[in-house]
């Protein structure tokens, strides 16, 4: 039993340990402010971690999730305020399309059985040219539904904010444990991941399952779009460059095996708070450039990777 | 003992035909199954067995003929609609899904629900109320992965039958069990079949042909051999309905050399590896053929891995030239002057891309490291040379070899390690798969290299090709090396009554 978990175990460690060293140079770190705001901040991020889990646990990956943010916050921006459409309207279209983008990458991958790295790597130029068609410029967004929502917020006791995105983050994040642990998707997920042909050998509908892994990938990455797009108040089509690496980063510290078939929900959440918890304190450091953000998490990746095959290796060996 | 006579005919093959380019797979293969019945499929490599239960799971289409099931025509597309049907499978390598928990496995894509949301705690009661009907009691929320190979297939089983199988195809379920888990394991089959499953069993173990089946079909070359039930089927009678050659046959003419005498050049002492092969004594003298037989899976071709370091002995002790030696990998035992042709040549033997000077070199240049290039003048001279001395027929050394015929092949995957200078030759079924011209050649040629002094040891299924050049002959059994033949022991027929005596 504390087998099965000792990788999702060890991630909590880490960010307990890391919490506690914190803690111990700044006080201020047990204030429910900076937790509202750790939550806050990485709210986008822990949205597309929940996408990605689900891709890496199905044995894939999904590069275009960054060019999807920043292509969600453009079109909210163009469509707004160039052509005053509803903002709630644009949402969901927004959606909508994202949905459609990611369903058609799976598409690709199932049909044509081509690896998801490439499927996804022209999806995320593609996603990113898109911007440019739409918009060059950064464009704010002052619609007053953003003022709106932005103001949302339960006050915790001590003066901390839990935001409404935050709190976006927080229910994607269940409905993701849900979906993965409780549902007969889940398991197909983690079949795939698994052994491909078993999977198929076994009836587990494979075409199905692969184009459902994508288009949630993509429709929580343009729901993270936006999160990211309350956050900034703006679209701009060289935001979010990168983000698709972090988010696989947060996801194996979070311990799922990048080969798929091993990994939990909750583990993406304890790696996306260790990253926010890295960059907040070097925030509080003051003197450290934000680039020992990058390479702490550098670390943090290579020991995780190191301690899977460790840890797979060790139980092969006892079987 | 002819119970299965009154019962119903469960599968009915009549006339199955399979080809693929250039070989019948299937010839006209009839197979009657029926319900309650444990019934051994036999036949060494080549013989059809897997072609029959690829055509019967949907992996492969039939070109002909007609199965049916219960009295109905039946074709699977593939092994999930096969599944549907009423035929399961359970391979020796179980393919099920190892990350995921025991009930997950038994219960994917019917899990129960609610809601849409999958009742775990009833589907772990349900998975475990199913496998105490197989005497396993475990902890059905841990992954599968984390049992061994033994409960695993157990699983399998419980799956196939609880998807309504009516038959159960088991391929080569023993091969990675031991002896407490094969009983267990027959123990469940014996269930199975009190419940009117009929089951198709593959395997070599003649032990356990006897032990458990009630008839047997054996196959040979893409056909029917015959189908008994075992009552009515002696040991020796399975042999040689498996190796197709009648007891009776004249006696053979071996090769009148006088027995090889001096010290050895290879010796290996209770050496082995477990569940691979028993531990063995085996020396080879210089100038000498020792030869291994066994049927398919009796640990031939394990020996050979073993010896040249392709697996790595876990007991005993390896001895060159009478001083102890270390033979962990195969570069260990190319320093030590061995070579080695695998069974398999296309996928451990040639690289069929290159051509077949660089096929020649190619162990040689590994020998002397990559950055002492062997000159180009040298590597042609060298091929050149091997072409002429083995006769392989070629138009020049630059054809890549995958275009030459499985003769030359062979003849040229000998030539590298000749290049090598070897002194102990290891030759895995060097004869196989080769036209007969080219057959005699090879013989020939093993004869000849062991004039010159080579210490070989040469594995076959050809029992009298066997006999023919080895002066002494390995009988293997179950992955153990049973009896050492020398002298006039040394015939086809002392071979195969060893194989099937127990």
């Amino acid at each position: 039993m504390i087998r099965r978990h000792l990788p999702v175990l060890i991630t909590l460690a880490v960010f307990i340990v890391g919490y506690l060293i914190c803690l111990a140079q700044f006080p201020s770190f047990a204030s429910t402010r900076v937790i509202g705001n750790l939550l806050t901040d990485n709210a986008f991020l822990g949205i597309v971690a929940v996408g990605m889990t689900f891709v890496i646990l199905s044995g894939g990956i999904d590069l275009s999730v960054g060019s999807v943010i920043a292509f969600t916050g453009v079109f909210l921006a163009v469509a707004i305020e160039r052509y005053g459409i509803n903002p709630y309207l644009a949402f969901v279209l927004v959606l909508g399309i994202g949905a459609l983008f990611g369903a058609g990458m799976g598409l690709l991958i199932h049909a044509f059985q081509i690896p998801a790295f490439i499927v996804t790597l022209a999806g995320m130029f593609l996603a990113r040219g898109l911007c440019f068609v739409l918009t060059t410029d950064s464009i704010p967004i002052n619609a007053p539904a953003y003022g709106q929502i932005t103001e949302i917020a339960f006050v915790m006791p001590g003066g901390g904010r839990l935001t409404f995105i935050a709190i976006v983050m927080l229910v994607t994040f269940a409905a993701g444990i849900v979906l993965a642990h409780f549902t007969r998707f889940g398991a197909n997920v983690y079949a795939l991941g698994g052994n491909r042909t078993s999977a198929e050998l076994m009836g587990v509908p494979v075409g199905r399952t692969t184009i459902g892994i994508y288009m949630l990938s993509s429709l929580l990455a343009a729901l993270a779009g936006i999160v990211f797009s309350f956050y900034t108040s703006a679209g701009y089509s060289l935001a979010a460059t990168g983000v698709e690496l972090d988010t696989i980063a947060a996801v194996v510290i979070g311990g799922t095996l990048l080969t798929g078939g091993y990994g939990t929900i909750i583990g993406t959440l304890v790696g996306v708070l260790i990253q926010g918890l890295i960059q907040t304190y070097i925030t509080f450091e003051g003197t450290l450039s934000s680039w020992w953000t990058k390479i702490a998490i550098g670390a943090l990746l290579f020991a995780f990777i190191v301690l899977q095959r460790g840890l797979s290796a060790a139980s092969l060996r006892s079987r | 003992m002819q119970p299965t006579r009154e019962r119903p005919e469960l599968l009915e093959i009549r006339g199955l035909t399979k080809g693929f380019p250039g070989v019948l797979a299937l010839d006209h293969v009839d197979f009657t199954l029926h319900a309650g019945e444990i019934h051994g499929l036999l036949g060494e490599n080549g013989a059809g067995k897997s072609t029959l239960i690829k055509v019967l799971t949907g992996v492969f289409r039939r070109d002909a003929g007609t199965v049916r099931l219960d009295g109905q025509e039946i074709t699977a597309r593939d092994p999930a609609d096969a599944l549907s049907l009423g035929i399961g499978t359970v391979y020796q390598e179980v393919n099920l899904l190892p990350n995921l928990s025991v009930a997950e496995n038994l219960f994917i894509g019917r899990q129960p629900h609610r809601f849409g949301l999958v009742r775990t705690g009833e589907m772990r009661r349900r998975a475990a109320e199913l496998l105490s009907g197989y005497g396993l009691a475990i902890d059905v929320a841990n992954p599968l992965g984390s049992f061994s190979v033994a409960v695993q297939q157990i699983i399998a089983i419980a799956r196939a039958v609880d998807l309504s199988a009516k038959v159960l195809i088991l391929d080569e379920p023993t091969a990675s069990l031991d002896a407490q888990e094969v009983e267990s394991l027959f123990e469940i089959l014996k269930g199975l079949k009190a419940r009117g499953i009929g089951i198709v069993f593959v395997t070599h173990f003649l032990d356990q042909v006897y032990a458990v089946c009630d008839r047997i079909t054996v196959l040979r070359n893409g056909r029917l051999v015959g189908s008994k039930p075992i009552a009515e089927l002696p040991r020796i009678e399975l042999v040689s309905m498996m190796l197709g050659r009648e007891l009776a046959d004249e006696a053979l003419h071996r090769n009148q050399r006088p027995a090889v005498t001096g010290e050895p050049l290879v010796a290996f002492k209770n050496y082995g590896r477990r569940r691979l092969i028993e531990p063995f004594d085996l020396a080879v003298r210089p100038g000498e053929v020792v030869g291994l037989a066994g049927l398919l899976g009796s640990g031939r071709t394990e020996t050979a891995k073993l010896i040249f370091g392709v697996e790595r002995a876990d007991s005993g002790q390896a001895f060159v030239d009478g001083k102890p030696v270390r033979i962990a990998t195969p570069r260990d035992a190319a320093r030590l002057r061995f070579g080695f042709t695998p069974e398999d040549r296309k996928t451990e033997g040639i690289v069929a891309e290159l051509s077949i000077r660089e096929n020649i070199v190619l162990a040689l240049q590994a020998q002397r490291g990559w950055l002492h290039q062997i000159p180009r003048g040298k590597q042609e001279e060298i091929a050149n040379r091997f072409i002429k001395l083995l006769d392989i027929r070629t138009p020049d050394a630059e054809k890549p070899i995958g275009l030459l015929s499985g003769g030359n092949q062979q003849k040229a995957l000998l030539a590298r390690w000749l290049a090598t200078e070897p002194r102990f030759l290891i030759l895995d079924e060097p004869t196989r798969g080769i036209d007969v011209g080219a057959h005699a050649e090879i013989i020939r040629l093993i004869e000849r290299l062991c004039e010159d002094g080579l210490a070989l040891l040469v594995i076959s299924s050809e029992l009298e090709e066997i006999a023919s050049y080895s002066d002494r002959v390995v009988v293997l059994r179950d992955r153990r090396h049973v009896r050492e033949l020398s002298g006039a022991e040394v015939s086809a027929d002392t071979i195969m009554t060893t194989i099937a005596s127990h």
